[in-house]
């Protein structure tokens, strides 16, 4: 089922016409799964990809995971096929690549509705997520994660956005900073998920690490994956440390005391607990189940 | 819907097939398999080759050659329908 807020520390791309690992994507553990039938396909080969991921999704049953397809866009020869193909499978968030402006999405999601009406499919229930891969995306971002109330999230993709910009990729991301902050601030603006970008190279985990750590020290939600093996240290990092959990855990607590009292003044070790700290507390606690650290059963 | 000409799909990947189809003049669906599993799941295959043939409204003068590579139903579904398209030069595919 689509679920607009959850957990989403990995998104794993799976190539859209790769039968191989759509069978197995799912025993990795990954919260999300994106099916690719963008870049990682050829245009020879996106009739059969878009079928192979179609048959996938109406057979194989991966969990309670959250499936998302990168479709192509909608002024491409396939962007249609792809939405009334991936709508009728039952993909829960459809990934528009490319998003430059408000209309890119609008005009998707007209055509999204049009086919769930068609097919008899509740109106609403595909949920959209764009990728700004531009310099115009990244001006107009805010705009963009306004633009329709099935967006999950918006994601950085990288790759793009730094041929656009004539800019190289580095070790410190200096050339991502402020693409990261704007749709940082965007998605937090309009209340959905900020998500980064693939990091390509599966044989350096450190900078994976490095990486990851800085987005989530920014205030990303997660990162895209494109190898099983960039899952686990992922996780690790947005896994928050024992010492937050005990924070949040002793947050909680006082919430519940004061909930049980009826007072509406929270306060911890003398110190007032205001409604920020609360929702921070709250998602720690669901990270470090997510994450495996913690039982829901000990958080009193 | 008509074969004009061959249609290839599929690739020799691990859990892959590989598969032509083309009109031929026999009678009912014709079916070369090459497949590693088909002393265990060759008339599975083989079931599920006929079984997608036959919803694409194909009951006879069909030739199909296919190579396995341990793959599941719904990829050689997939793959027999991407390929009977092509054979019929057509994109007016019917989801549900």
């Amino acid at each position: 089922m689509a679920i607009k807020q959850r957990l989403r520390r990995t998104m794993m791309f799976i190539p859209g016409n790769n039968p191989g690992m759509m069978r197995d994507a799912h025993i990795y553990g990954s919260d999300s799964l994106m099916f690719d039938l963008e870049d990682a396909v050829s245009m020879a080969e996106k009739d059969a990809a878009r079928l192979l991921v179609f048959n996938a999704l109406k057979t194989i049953d991966y969990g309670d995971m959250e499936i998302v397809v990168r479709i192509n866009p909608l002024n491409t020869p396939y962007g249609k096929a792809d939405i009334e193909a991936m709508v009728v499978a039952g993909a829960h968030v459809l990934r528009m690549p490319k998003t430059e402006t408000a209309e890119d999405i609008t005009e998707c999601e007209a055509y999204i509705a049009e086919m769930e009406v068609k097919h008899g499919i509740p109106v609403g229930r595909t949920l959209m997520m764009a990728a700004i891969e531009g310099a115009l995306g990244v001006i107009n971002a805010y705009k963009i994660a306004t633009a329709s109330d099935r967006l999950i999230g918006i994601a950085l993709g990288a790759e793009d956005y730094c041929a656009n910009l004539k800019a190289n990729r580095t070790k410190s991301g200096i050339e991502l900073q402020l693409a990261r902050e704007t749709i940082l601030v965007a998605a937090r603006a309009a209340g959905i998920d900020a998500l980064d970008t693939v990091f390509s190279d599966v044989n350096d985990e450190e900078q994976l690490i490095y990486e990851a750590q800085l987005v989530k020290d920014m205030g990303f939600d997660g990162k895209s994956v494109i190898n099983p093996r960039q899952i686990g240290p992922v996780h690790k990092v947005f896994a928050p440390t024992e010492k937050a959990i005990e924070k949040a855990k002793r947050i909680i607590a006082a919430i519940k005391e004061a909930e049980a009292k009826g007072s509406g003044v929270i306060s911890l070790n003398g110190k007032m607990v205001d409604r920020p700290v609360v929702i921070r507390a709250e998602r720690t606690i669901e990270l470090a189940i997510a994450s495996g650290v913690l039982l829901p059963e000990e958080v009193e | 819907m008509e074969l004009i000409s061959k249609g290839r799909a599929g690739t020799l990947e691990s859990g892959d097939i590989c598969v032509v189809v083309e009109k031929c003049s026999d009678k009912g669906i014709l079916i070369d398999l090459d497949s590693s599993v088909a002393s265990l799941f060759g008339r599975e295959i083989k079931a599920v080759i006929t079984k997608t043939i036959q919803d694409l409204g194909f009951t006879s003068g069909v030739k199909v050659t296919a190579t396995d590579k341990g793959a599941l139903n719904c990829t050689i579904a997939a793959r027999i329908t991407a390929a009977v398209y092509r054979a019929a030069e057509s994109t007016e595919f019917s989801w549900k």
